[in-house]
């Protein structure tokens, strides 16, 4: 350290110095003295460093774009492609496939992390490494070796086609139709608001082979460029630009009868099984909003002065903030311990990710909207982060099953017979 | 990662704790740097080294997830810690390079809490062994490394005969980020442990500090009218 003398220059113990001195115009992901809602605490050594490479990542790679993919809905295929190359295509896909082989807390902490730098993006990753999951749990040799590798470099993208016109929270209801002709399905039906779609490579469709009901329904895959396979206009939405969401349509859509994943009749289950692990990866990114948001609402609470003093001395924003900060750790444990629950094949698994995202996406679109009120007039304003965040996770409080189905979910358990 | 610091109420030094500690910008450089070379099969084996209380290992384990074969921990913590600076560093990598047979040492050209500058240049003079500082490009060749330094003038090109020190510049490389992959096969690699006294190294520094403070708080400045009262203004203060 200093020779005799006073020390006169100003230490930095940890400064973003790092990356050829990249600023960081959305600086959400500081690590400094808010300890209390630090995210690591609890994890084992190995899911720190996870952590702090996805954290590093989304700093780097993502906040400083996510204004402009935002604006102008850049799907950002090489920085996902990017991602890729660290093992976040597959992220709980196995190794011997091409994945990473985690388990679903390890991914949960890196979405979380990855989602302070942009959760439109980290969202769409997220349905991708569902799908990636989908083929590896339920194909055969082939299908996995056919597509798993290619999707966890992202060489290839994935789409998760359930949702229909017709039905959305009925998802068992589904009207698009896969006709077996000999040695191959022909589908013909549409899928709506498709993340990805028209965009991505690989489409898992959910379609009826059987009878009506759940126990009528497959799961196919279906590669971009198929004959019959075609999309709708790109739709304009209030968040999660950054990924394209049209409609997909199947009109005499022929797809060889080893597309198939499983069994016939046991799609519907698939599609659900991949949703549970897909309602935590949505809760986690909500999560990393929040996080986020607490800390650009801290920031600014200690900057901005109103009435003489800064923000930070009301007692009112004193105490908002401690609220938003315990449901932030709250919401945090709820995940994690869904998570636990999943990769432990828990009895109460299905039902604790339910409750997980229902409550994660509703506390955490809280966490950022009072955020963005501590922020006064800013707030509104597009030069700062948080509008885009509370835009971006307001869908999660919708999609992958609506927080009302998760209600159904759990109610059912609580009130069936076996209960 | 923008901690404010602050100067401990006793003056004695900067408050340290509770604030996240990671790897030195120019040493993540240096460690991209030596497991480049190690890809590209120019050197067989690259040693992560760390010297510090137990925390350090984090460290060393970020830098085996980014490819570094193993580790060594050597171990300083409490008044010794506090007191360790470059001179004991480079005595204690100067006796690791020996033990270790090493061919080159690689460092950050200074750390970033303290900005001393000095560890590499003194490991180099410990070793009497050549010194490419600054570097922003390296190449070996055979048994000698060329070396492209960052001066105040430009930049100089100098070839150094191995066993070699080099530290790195910021224009050295891009770290890389550590892959999933790594970063689980890093918690297989060996990070062994040992003290200085195992070196044979006195810790015993020859620098005390009296004392700490924060910068003046910068006064404000005054205006003047024309450059006759700028002149009477710097002679009245006695800068002229």
């Amino acid at each position: 350290m200093a020779a005799v003398g006073t020390f006169s220059r100003v230490v930095r113990l940890s400064s973003c110095f790092g990356r050829r001195c990249r600023l960081i115009s959305n600086s959400a992901q500081r690590r400094g003295i808010a300890s209390c809602i630090d995210p690591a605490h609890g994890l084992s050594d190995e899911q720190k460093e996870f952590q702090k490479m996805a954290f590093d990542f989304a700093a780097n790679e993502m906040s400083p774009h996510m204004a402009e993919w935002d604006e102008k809905e850049i799907f950002p295929v090489e920085t996902m492609r990017k991602a890729a190359q660290l093992g976040f295509g597959g992220i709980y896909v196995q190794p011997e496939v091409g994945g990473s082989g985690l388990s679903r807390l390890d991914t949960s902490v890196i979405f979380e992390a990855l989602s302070t730098g942009c959760v439109s993006t980290t969202a769409y990753l997220s349905i991708h490494n569902m799908c990636n999951w989908m083929i590896d749990t339920f194909g055969n040799t082939e299908q996995r070796e056919k597509y798993c590798p290619e999707l966890c470099m992202m060489d290839k993208f994935a789409s998760y086609c359930l949702t229909e016109p017709g039905s959305g929270s009925d998802a068992a209801s589904l009207l698009t139709t896969a006709k077996l002709e000999g040695d191959h399905y022909v589908l013909n039906g549409s899928k709506a608001f498709i993340s990805g779609g028209g965009d991505t490579d690989v489409y898992i469709v959910m379609c009826r082979t059987g009878g009506k009901g759940p126990k009528g329904i497959s799961c196919v895959v279906v590669e971009k460029d198929t004959p019959g396979l075609s999309f709708g206009k790109k739709e304009k939405k209030m968040g999660w630009n950054s990924q394209p969401t049209r409609a997909v349509i199947l009109e005499d859509c022929r797809v060889p009868v080893t597309s198939r994943l499983g069994q016939e009749g046991q799609g519907f289950n698939i599609a659900m099984r991949g949703l549970n692990g897909g309602r935590i990866n949505i809760a986690s990114c909500s999560l990393g909003a929040a996080h986020a948001c607490v800390q650009l609402a801290r920031d600014h609470l200690l900057v901005r002065k109103q009435f003489g003093e800064t923000l930070s001395s009301n007692q009112f924003l004193q105490f908002k903030l401690a609220e938003m900060a315990t449901k932030l750790v709250a919401s945090r444990l709820l995940v994690r311990e869904a998570a636990l629950a999943l990769q432990e094949g828990r009895s109460d698994a299905v039902s604790l990710c339910s409750m997980a995202k229902l409550f994660v996406t509703d506390e955490c679109f809280n966490i950022c909207n009072q955020a963005l009120q501590m922020h006064g007039g800013y707030g509104y304003l597009k030069d700062y982060a948080v509008q885009q965040f509370v835009r971006d996770i307001r869908v999660h409080q919708i999609l992958e099953g609506t927080n009302e189905v998760m209600r159904m979910i759990i109610a059912r358990s609580l009130l069936s017979e076996s209960g | 990662e923008n901690t404010k610091i602050r100067v401990k109420p006793d003056h004695s030094g900067v408050v340290t704790d509770g604030v996240k500690h990671s790897m030195n910008p120019f040493c993540e450089i240096a460690v991209e740097e030596a497991v480049k070379l190690k890809e590209k099969k120019l050197i067989k084996e690259v040693v992560a080294v760390s010297c510090g209380p137990t925390q350090v290992t984090e460290t060393i384990r970020t830098a085996l997830a980014m490819g570094c074969d193993r580790g060594i921990h050597v171990e300083v913590s409490g008044k010794d810690y506090e007191a360790m600076g470059p001179l004991q560093i480079s005595k204690i990598f100067a006796a690791l390079a020996k033990k270790e047979e090493a061919s080159l040492i690689i460092l950050g050209k200074q750390a970033i809490d303290d900005d001393c500058n000095q560890t590499g240049q003194m490991t180099a003079a410990l070793l009497d062994w050549p010194q490419g500082t600054f570097a922003s490009e390296v190449t070996i060749d055979g048994e000698k490394v060329k070396v492209v330094r960052e001066i105040d003038g430009g930049l100089e090109t100098i070839k150094i005969s191995m066993p070699a020190v080099l530290t790195a510049d910021l224009r050295l490389n891009t770290p890389r980020y550590a892959t999933l992959p790594n970063i689980m096969k890093a918690k297989k690699k060996k990070i062994a442990n040992m003290k200085p006294a195992d070196l044979g190294v006195d810790m015993v520094s020859r620098v005390e500090v009296l004392r700490v403070d924060e910068p003046p708080t910068r006064l404000a400045g005054v205006k003047v009218e024309t450059v006759d009262d700028l002149v009477a203004k710097l002679r009245a203060n006695g800068t002229i």
